[in-house]
């Protein structure tokens, strides 16, 4: 029994540290600020934070692969002009939302086929693809397009009652990140998809000659990379009822520093979504403090986002030698 | 076998193809935006969009300096714009001290004066930036890991230091000696062409001269190799990181002193981008192994000449970002296998029998 507690610590073990970190930074801002200890602040981290969630899920899969994308702050601001410039312009939400969606994907598939084809490193095209999706954000508008449209109000406005617990509420949108973790994780963990990611990860030599299908799925990350910006490009836009080019400037920094310390590393074929989960959460819970705080420093936010980055990158060394070494 | 023909040699010579960008951005511009090229004399020193390519493009290129030799070593440093805030953030606060939580009074900030002596200013900005640089090399060639994650972290949290040194604003600078390095002509010209180009001799003379040019090629091509073989690639990293440290720090100075603040926000955005930009248009592999200062200087000015002609042509600053995307496409399709393998069938070579120009 003890040898199985043991074996699931070192398998799991960045996983257990960082919840154990989230609930103990939880705690901590718990003790020093009561106010927190309001439920409707827990789900307010998932109101914070359903993009930045969204784009961590798609930018997880893709470093496990062992690509890396910088695009997905690009992206999502791309996502949130064009959504709030063609609703200006009159047209649907019924249409804008399904483009959105198509676009992402588009701009997902032409990156990994960059990567994968013309065999450029993923950091260099995804980065193209950023500065690409920034620019076309500003061509669409130098200026904030703020969304008058009813359907995109009524989504923002209408808190939905938690059951069982009093006076919290979310979001319609809020619940889009956690419906894709869990499709991310099943995706990730329960289908061959998911398994030659992992491979590819691991390995892509050997995966190719393993006979997986390695060019499909390569670029099926990107694109399902670039579906997750786009997502959250939406959420965004409905969350803020804007679209302007210059939002989630470094979100791409901020979901993979909650990918790494959710575990992921940054080799590719290790990896877990829940982990990314509590990455983000860790996030936000610092965010919140600082909030709490009253200062409203980013700065603080940002040195510790780094240190932690640091200190959870020293873990999973540590585990992930250890591993090795007795597996 | 020493038959080579002009067409190899030219094929074979990394400066060629930046150059030649900078001839076809250039002929682009004689057609046209004509007043690309003209040059005046005002107050005794030139002015122009030459001049200026050469002036905006100073910091960009010393951080390809610094950029090359850490790709070189087959690493990366993402953390190169956050340097550059943090050594405009420590040279703004020694001229106006804003340490604590106090705000800083018109009174202070509008004096022509500082507190700290500028040789010191100087001393501490550089410091600071090889700090950085170090710890990057530290986490890099000691810790072992990636050079992006290891940046990366640097690179999150500097812009973050940066912040708080200034106490989270943006800080106006009104001494005017420290102008001299941003603004300031010698002989007609501006002081941040010396500047680059004694940065980039010193580097030259490291790598040509002696044999750490030699080294980093080495553990860039393979770092266990050079290891067995004897030289001490954990050295080798760190200096070449704190090396890019160095120039990022000369970087932040320069342009904190051309912009006459210090932005913890914006000081050096996208710099890293750029700067890598430059380094792989200047031909060196970013999987490490030979490189060329020079041609990444190059790049770094064909990126300079690019954005200053298209912001002639009156597009906004803001939507250059996606013609500078399509730049790196091209970039990147001229470097790739494909565009290999074509020149190679254009000029009736078979695949794979490169000419011994290397």
């Amino acid at each position: 029994m003890a040898r199985r507690i043991s074996t699931f610590l070192v398998k799991n073990g960045t996983l257990v540290i960082v919840i154990a970190t989230f609930l103990l930074a939880y705690f901590i801002g718990g003790r020093m600020y009561p106010a927190m200890q309001q439920p409707q602040v827990f789900f307010n981290l998932f109101i914070n934070n359903g993009s930045l969630l969204l784009v961590s899920i798609g930018m997880t899969l893709v470093i496990i692969a062992g690509g890396i994308d910088l695009s997905v702050g690009g992206v999502l601001a791309l996502t949130t002009t064009a959504s709030a410039a063609l609703l200006r312009a009159g047209v649907s939400p019924a249409i804008v939302i399904p483009l959105m969606i198509v676009m992402g994907i588009a701009f997902g598939g032409a990156l990994g086929s960059i990567i994968h084809f013309l065999k450029v490193q993923p950091f260099i095209a995804t980065l193209m693809g950023l500065f690409f999706a920034r620019g076309m954000a500003y061509i669409i508008s130098l200026r904030s397009v703020t969304i008058t449209d009813g359907f995109y109000k009524y989504l923002a406005l209408t808190p939905l009652r938690i059951p069982f617990i009093p006076d919290a509420y979310v979001y319609i949108p809020t619940l889009v990140a956690p419906a894709m973790l869990l499709a991310a994780f099943f995706l990730a963990n329960y289908t061959r998809f998911g398994r030659t990611v992992y491979a590819i990860g691991n390995n892509e030599q050997s995966a190719l000659l393993m006979g997986l299908p390695v060019a499909r799925t390569k670029i099926s990350v990107y694109v399902f990379s670039g579906l997750c910006s786009a997502l959250a490009g939406i959420v965004f836009s409905i969350s803020l009822l804007a679209g302007y080019g210059q939002f989630a400037t470094g979100m791409e920094l901020d979901a993979i520093a909650s990918a790494v310390i959710g575990g992921t590393l940054l080799t590719g074929g290790v990896g877990n979504l829940f982990g990314t989960l509590f990455g983000v959460m860790i996030n936000g819970t610092i965010v919140s403090i600082l909030q709490f705080n009253g200062t409203l420093s980013s700065w603080w936010t940002r040195m510790s986002v780094g240190v932690l980055t640091l200190i959870f990158i020293g873990i999973q060394s540590l585990f992930y030698l250890r591993g090795r070494k007795n597996p | 076998m020493n038959k080579t023909s002009l067409l190899d040699r030219i094929q074979g010579n990394r400066l060629v193809l930046p150059l030649a960008a900078l001839a076809l951005i250039l002929l682009f511009d004689a057609f046209y935006a004509p007043s690309f090229f003209k040059i005046g004399i005002q107050d005794g020193h030139l002015y122009g969009n030459l001049v200026d390519v050469l002036n905006n493009g100073a910091p960009l290129a010393l951080v390809a300096i610094g950029m090359t030799l850490v790709i070189a070593t087959g690493g990366v440093d993402l953390s190169v714009g956050a340097v550059i805030a943090i050594s405009a953030a420590i040279g703004a606060v020694l001229i106006n001290p804003a340490l604590g939580n106090e705000l800083i009074s018109n009174a202070i900030l509008t004096q022509d004066a500082t507190n700290t002596p500028l040789p010191l200013i100087l001393l501490a900005n550089l410091a600071a930036g090889t700090l950085c640089g170090l710890w990057n090399g530290f986490l890099v060639s000691r810790v072992r890991i990636q050079p992006i994650v290891a940046t990366l972290i640097l690179m999150v949290a500097g812009r973050g230091i940066a912040q708080l040194i200034t106490n989270g604003q943006i800080m106006t600078i009104y001494y005017t000696p420290y102008f001299w390095f941003g603004n300031g002509y010698i002989l007609g010209l501006p002081v941040s062409i010396y500047i680059v180009a004694l940065v980039f001799f010193l580097a030259w003379l490291l790598v040509r001269k002696t044999s750490i040019g030699m080294f980093i090629e080495s553990v860039g091509i393979n770092s266990k190799a050079s290891f067995y073989s004897g030289i001490d690639e954990k050295n080798v990293k760190l200096l070449a990181y704190a090396f890019c440290g160095f120039c990022g720090a000369v970087a932040g100075l320069i342009l904190s002193s051309y912009v006459h603040s210090a932005d913890g926000n914006n000081n050096g955005l996208n710099y890293e981008l750029d700067a890598i930009l430059a380094v792989v248009m200047g031909g060196t592999l970013m999987t490490g192994g030979r490189f060329s200062l020079l041609a990444s200087v190059i790049g770094a000015l064909v990126i300079w000449t690019f954005t200053l002609t298209v912001y002639t042509l009156g597009v906004p600053a803001n939507a250059l970002l996606a013609a500078k995307a399509v730049l790196v496409m091209i970039v990147i399709l001229l470097y790739s296998d494909i565009a290999k393998r074509l020149t190679d069938r254009m000029f009736g070579r078979k695949g794979g029998q490169r000419g011994p120009a290397n």
